[in-house]
């Protein structure tokens, strides 16, 4: 299992925060991507965005970045603390 | 380097936090801190308040990692990063960064060098408060810039 979560203007797209999907046959975050509009086909125009930026386990990733079974992968958007 | 970060709903106290700075170090020449504060005009818009959303556990994880970094390029005795979430409103404390060390020209740049690699890297989210309703700020590419030439200085 590949818990996804969303943040901030992408959460309030989706009107979600979390979901799990199965890591079978994802390899990238985004593998992970294509599954979510696969699975949901209504987040496809939010989802198909590039602007936004993906972490695995906490830390910042790249699209092709690899994805495991138990990671936790968060989509956002670019970051505006401070 | 002692580093301690904090994320953090509670107002922060600048005498509490520079009294430590001062502590137990006899060697220190100079603490720089740097206090950013809410505004209440953004993009021409008055803003009521903001809410600060962030991403819990990543944000404590990103804050330790800008330190570290921060404590590799200069010399430091002590660096704090201390950033508050939830609601707030214009003219609250928003984040503080503190830096001593021996000399001024480390500790200076120290706390430059967090803030531009907080505002690009540290996983926060504003969303202001305005009379038109509540709206998510966008990034600033001016904030991306600013954290470039922290790069530059890699290729020195």
């Amino acid at each position: 299992m590949i818990n996804v979560k969303f943040f901030a203007r992408l959460r309030d797209l989706l009107d979600t925060d979390s979901v799990d999907l199965n890591s079978e046959s994802l390899h990238t975050a985004k593998d992970v991507i294509d599954q979510l509009i696969k699975d949901y086909p209504h987040w496809q125009d939010a989802l198909s965005s590039t602007q936004w930026l993906v972490a695995i386990n906490q830390t910042m990733a790249q699209p092709n970045s690899p994805v495991a079974d138990g990671d936790e992968v968060a989509f956002f958007p670019p970051v505006t603390g401070g | 380097m002692k580093l301690y970060v904090a994320v953090q709903t509670e107002d922060f106290a600048q005498s509490k936090l520079y009294r430590q700075l001062r502590q137990d170090c006899p060697d220190i020449g100079a603490i720089v801190t740097f206090t950013g504060l809410v505004r209440d005009i953004n993009l021409d818009t008055t803003v009521g308040g903001l809410y600060l959303e962030h991403y819990p556990g990543m944000t404590e994880k990103a804050l330790n990692a800008i330190g570290e970094e921060a404590g590799q390029r200069w010399q430091l005795q002590q660096l704090l990063i201390l950033h508050r979430v939830g609601q707030l409103e214009p003219s609250d404390q928003i984040v503080f960064v503190g830096a001593n060390s021996a000399h001024r020209g480390d500790a200076f740049n120290a706390c430059e060098f967090v803030m531009d690699y907080l505002k690009t890297r540290a996983p926060f989210w504003k969303r202001e408060t305005t009379v038109e309703g509540d709206r998510w700020v966008d990034a600033r590419a001016s904030d991306a810039e600013s954290a470039k030439r922290w790069q530059r200085d890699d290729r020195d």
